[in-house]
């Protein structure tokens, strides 16, 4: 061994180029090839971070996405990100990194008295510890517990990164470039198939890499590198490194998490998109995810230094990081004793290794025994020393049984314990394809059983976890899945390697302490990232918890972002023993996506910002924007909401623009309005159904306002329909409603009177629209359109006709929704501008008003019409609104008729819509306020209606209001209350509407 | 995500669509023929199998048209799609649980 930890040859890390690095403000050196992980432990540093809930030290205890512990805070600033694994971080130069959950500083941290008074946190601490008084929660248990437990920090900063999405389609997907996906893509790939082969790490070769196995006689590294190219020089090949396959989707869809700047450092591609999201439509898929190594469950086993034994051999071949001096090695398997010989390759010395089984066997057993590094058979590490680093190790025979023996502990000091539990095949994909799971006893893990979805799961993944089994099971697959996907595909030998089978183990869930379970100080951990121990699946247990779902959601064992994936296991082996009950009965809790975390901003893509939602804009939108205008958004719509003047706030801009569209003339950009052109000899039979009164009836040139309701007897949109011909109508919407009503004609249309012959096109956007209105909008349009009549007679109220308009071809409508005198003026969309700015030049002398939409809620209100969405929520009845005029009593049927005549429908103390009148006339009731009968009735008061509209009406000099009220008609002139907050409001009932102004006209 | 058969426009991803609840729902043809309950049973009342399940789909952002879909509610599975005044297909033998 050289300069610190590092061994001087060997391992995939590239010498010659040298990486600085800070982590938790210690300047360090790496080199290209090195995860954080590993170069922090080439670095002898194993303290890395503190732990969720007890703030104990924490260190490296894996080498992949299982890593539960080494979790870092990366960066700085907008570029900050949270909880990331150590182990999975690939080295750049400036790394900037430092660990999570810790409070000044990793080594001295404040919270870690956390862990005397761990009393309190048990099982279901937080049920228990924080109830009452219950104000406490938020003002003083929340805060607390938010600062003192938790995990990294969110950026605060707007992420300045780019993120795009790919949708590939293939023949065949492979998840893991491990020597079983590896064969399983070259066996399916020389069919011709098209192959996507995705892996997480930045090389493909999974365990292969650093090893020492032979396949075919070479190096398994150089077998690697050979099927590589063999992939790469395929035409239907897409290799993707370095991105994990985190979901595993309905009718064999997946997606995928590619990294593709992450290892230059941050910023250091611009214009490239950081992550790409790949949404995979495969016809067959391989699962060759591989397995996880499960730690075993002993006293204080989370010590920084305590590392999974296969952890500890990847590091050294792998990396050339030799994670200690002195090392221990405790299992219950033969594959640990592979980590021994490799220690002690690299120049560590091998203290001991302890085996809770009463005999080893294979070569790799029998070489550590020929090396003369002791065994101890049927032994336990029962107690584990060390403040930052583990120490040393307390060891005792064991009986039989499995208890502890008698006979002297024996301490052995160590800087490393290199642990295995057995080995978890990595079954989370196939698991979220719904396939089921079965439990092997002989290998003590759960493997794939029963396919549901197109997938083949091979290898380790399958519970296969020789090398020899790797190959064949992917060579198979491959061949099979082809076939599957409809290609020609000839079988292909597996590669012959020269490597053991894995050898035996012995389920040992849980190892004896010194003290009995939850007694004393130690702690068994199971869940290193929850801090859930042992002892808290027992409490559970005797709480009386039986689900190992209810387990999980009590305890959070395998809630953290890890979900799991080295401690389920153990967990639910240690609740089926609490249980009595075996493990296969107990059962797995459900694996969801994503297998490890994908950030927000990969999932949003492109779609973010401006992107996140189109903006619809009108053909006169620049003319608002450059008179001042304030937007409001209806729908995706962008309308002008009011314009305000310098020194103007919202309310006197407003009542400048009401006094002005009752007093003189006003403009408003109504282009929004949804428009439904609607054809077909049946056109009239088709709107009688649809609507709650006739247009069948209407004559030619004639408008008429509707009612829509659903068949529950709801109102669901209004708006004016024009009789354009025989068989033509344009039906108008309310703004935000146009694409639900086009769909709800349809609907009618094509499932239930396929009959009618009748087509709907949407044509919002053909037509610009200009509301006029006032008393001299009349004068403006004459001024325009010099050759037209326009007087009531030759042009009457709700009548439309086609003229020409400042020389421009327009459909004229005189409807208006402020009330009084109004037109309204349709030209194609890309003329409204230029229709816009000659009715503004026309009224130029009569000191025309461009006014918004909260001065057109002001005029409707003023003239008692209602806006659907706001006088109704989706409860409300024409009747309900008094606006019986509107139901027709003659049509046999429409949609909604029904309904009127259930008893619900037909009661006469139904909230109805009413007007009120503040006692206080500048008092402006808030929307949405509940009223009250008896202001000093004591709590809960009972609720007789609430406010649905409100407004300071300048034309009238004082607040107006709509209500719905229980039987409000009945009760015109009566008093009623608003409780609000800090004041009782008193208002009279009217009736709803509070300006003579004239009949119903078009909308807004 | 599902991957749904239109019959007009053949395989295409869900996000297209938009589910209409369950398919061969007659509304009442003379709705003052019927009590009450009867037309709730209309408005309101819906089968929700565990299994294969007659429903109604809209290509929403593809042709617009309307087809009804046999699909199975455990495993997605779609056995069929066709079209609004198309025969029912039986529905399949096999439980469609993989």
């Amino acid at each position: 061994m050289g300069a610190g930890f590092r061994r001087d040859g060997g391992g995939r890390v590239n010498r010659t180029q040298p990486l600085p690095f800070t982590f938790n403000g210690r300047r360090l050196m790496g080199f290209a090839g090195d995860t954080l992980a590993s170069a922090l432990l080439a670095n002898g540093v194993h303290l890395v971070s503190r732990s969720f809930k007890y703030h104990r030290p924490r260190g490296i205890l894996s080498a992949g996405a299982e890593e539960p512990c080494a979790l870092v805070q990366l960066e700085e600033g907008a570029r900050t990100e949270p909880n990331l694994r150590a182990t999975q971080i690939e080295l750049y130069a400036g790394l900037s990194a430092r660990g999570v959950n810790a409070w000044p500083s990793v080594a001295f941290d404040l919270g870690a008295v956390n862990n005397r008074l761990s009393k309190l946190f048990a099982a279901g601490f937080y049920y228990k510890t924080f109830m009452w008084p219950p104000s406490f929660w938020r003002t003083l248990y929340e805060p607390i517990i938010r600062r003192m437990a938790g995990l990294g920090h969110a950026p605060k900063l707007p992420d300045p990164d780019l993120y795009d999405r790919m949708n590939a389609r293939c023949d065949l997907l492979v998840v893991g470039g491990g020597p079983a996906g590896l064969a399983a893509a070259q066996a399916a790939a020389r069919s011709g198939a098209r192959v996507i082969l995705a892996d997480e790490q930045a090389e493909f070769g999974g365990g292969l890499l650093g090893a020492s196995r032979t396949i075919a006689g070479e190096p398994g590294a150089a077998w690697v590198a050979e099927v590589i190219d063999e992939l790469a020089a395929a035409e239907e090949v897409r290799l993707l490194p370095r991105a994990t396959v985190f979901g595993y989707y309905d009718h064999n869809q997946l997606a995928a998490l590619e990294r593709r700047t992450d290892h230059l450092g941050p910023g250091a591609a611009p214009g490239q998109a950081r992550h790409r999201i790949w949404h995979i439509d495969a016809a067959q898929v391989v699962l060759a995810t591989g397995a996880h190594e499960r730690p075993l469950v002993f006293a204080d086993n989370d010590r920084p230094g305590i590392m999974l034994a296969g952890a500890a051999r990847t590091y050294i071949e792998r990396y050339a990081a030799v994670p200690g001096r002195r090392a221990v090695v405790f299992t219950n398997n033969d594959t640990a004793y592979e980590t021994a010989l490799a220690l002690a390759d690299a120049g560590a010395e091998v203290a001991a290794v302890i085996d809770l089984r009463t005999q080893a066997d294979g070569p790799f057993a029998e070489r550590v025994a020929e090396r003369g590094i002791p065994v101890h058979h049927r032994s336990a590490i029962v107690a584990t020393v060390g403040g930052q680093r583990v120490a040393g190790v307390e060891v005792r025979a064991l009986d039989g049984a499995g208890e502890i023996a008698g006979g002297g502990a024996q301490s052995i000091a160590c800087d490393l314990v290199a642990v295995s539990g057995g080995w978890s095949p990595a079954v989370h994909l196939f698991s979220q394809s719904r396939g089921r799971l079965r439990y092997d006893g002989t290998n003590a893990c759960f493997v794939p059983g029963v396919s549901i979805q197109a997938e083949r799961s091979v290898g380790a993944a399958q519970g296969r976890f020789s090398l020899a089994d790797a190959l064949a099971d992917g060579a198979q697959a491959g061949v099979a899945a082809a076939r599957a996907a409809g290609l020609n595909a000839v079988d292909m030998a597996p590669a012959p390697t020269d490597a053991p089978p894995a050898g035996g183990i012995e389920a040992y869930w849980l190892v004896p302490g010194k003290r009995p379970l939850g007694h004393g100080p130690a702690k068994h951990f199971i869940d290193m990232q929850d801090d859930v121990t042992a002892a808290d699946i027992r409490l559970a247990v005797r709480e009386g918890f039986q689900s190992v779902e209810h387990v999980k959601r009590y305890t959070t064992v395998g809630m953290g972002t890890d979900q799991g994936k080295v401690s389920n296991l153990n967990a639910l082996a240690i609740l089926a023993d609490a249980l009595g009950r075996p493990i296969p009965e107990v059962g797995t809790t459900t694996f969801r996506a994503p297998y490890t975390p994908v950030t927000f901003g990969a999932l949003a893509g492109r779609d973010g910002g401006e992107l996140m939602d189109p903006a619809r804009l009108t053909a006169i939108h620049v003319w608002h924007e450059t008179h001042g205008a304030v937007f409001e958004n209806v729908g995706q719509w962008k309308r002008p909401y009011w314009y305000p003047r310098a020194g103007e706030d919202k309310q006197a801009a407003v009542n400048r623009e009401c006094r002005a569209v009752r007093e003189c003339v006003g403009l408003l950009d109504a282009s929004t309005l949804g428009k439904i052109d609607i054809r077909g000899p049946d056109a009239g039979e088709f709107l009688d159904r649809i609507y709650t009164n006739s247009f069948s009836t209407l004559p030619m040139g004639k408008v008429r306002y509707g009612l829509m309701c659903h068949d529950d007897g709801m109102i669901f949109d209004d708006g004016t329909t024009a009789r354009l011909g025989e068989d033509h109508f344009l039906m108008t919407t309310t703004s935000g409603n146009a694409a639900s009503v086009l769909d709800w004609l349809e609907e009618w249309l094509q499932t239930e009177w396929p009959e009618l012959k009748v087509y709907c096109s949407s044509v919002t956007e053909q037509w610009a629209t200009l509301a006029l209105a006032g008393p001299r909008s009349r004068d403006v349009l004459a001024a325009l359109a010099p050759d037209v009549d326009l007087d009531d007679a030759a042009f009457p109220f709700m009548t439309t006709r086609e003229w020409v308009v400042a020389g421009m071809s327009a459909r004229i409508a005189r409807i208006s929704f402020a009330g009084g005198l109004g037109f309204e003026l349709n030209v194609p969309w890309d003329r409204g501008l230029a229709l816009w700015r000659a009715v503004m030049a026309a009224g130029e002398p009569y000191g025309i008003t461009p006014y918004g939409t909260e001065a057109m809620h002001v005029l409707r209100a003023e003239s008692g019409f209602i806006i659907v969405g706001q006088e109704t929520d989706g409860t409300v009845t024409p009747f309900d609104l008094g606006m019986d005029w509107i139901v027709s009593k003659k049509e046999p049927d429409f949609i909604g008729k029904r309904a009127y005549s259930r008893p619900d429908t037909a009661r006469t103390d139904r909230k109805q819509l009413v007007g009120l009148l503040t006692e206080k006339p500048l008092e402006v009731l808030p929307e949405g306020a509940q009223l009250v009968d008896q202001p000093h009735h004591p709590k809960p008061m009972p609720m007789i209606g609430h406010v649905t509209s409100s407004y300071y009406s300048e034309n009238l000099g004082r607040s107006i209001a709509f209500a719905l009220v229980m039987g409000g008609r009945e009760r015109l002139g009566e008093t009623i209350y608003a409780p609000l907050k800090t004041k009782q409001v008193k208002a009279v009932i009217t009736r709803p509407m509070f300006l003579e102004t004239g009949k119903a006209g078009g909308h807004g | 995500m599902l991957k749904i058969p239109c019959p007009w426009c053949g395989l295409r991803p869900e996000t297209e669509f938009r589910n209409g609840g369950e398919a061969h729902i007659a509304r009442p043809a003379n709705p003052f023929a019927v009590t009450d309950a009867e037309w709730a049973d209309y408005l309101f009342m819906r089968t929700n199998p565990k299994g294969w399940h007659r429903e109604r789909w809209n290509h929403a952002q593809g042709c617009r048209r309307w087809f009804n879909a046999v699909r199975h509610t455990v495993s997605h599975e779609i056995a069929a799609t066709y079209p609004m005044d198309a025969a029912q297909p039986p529905l399949p033998e096999h439980d469609g649980e993989g």
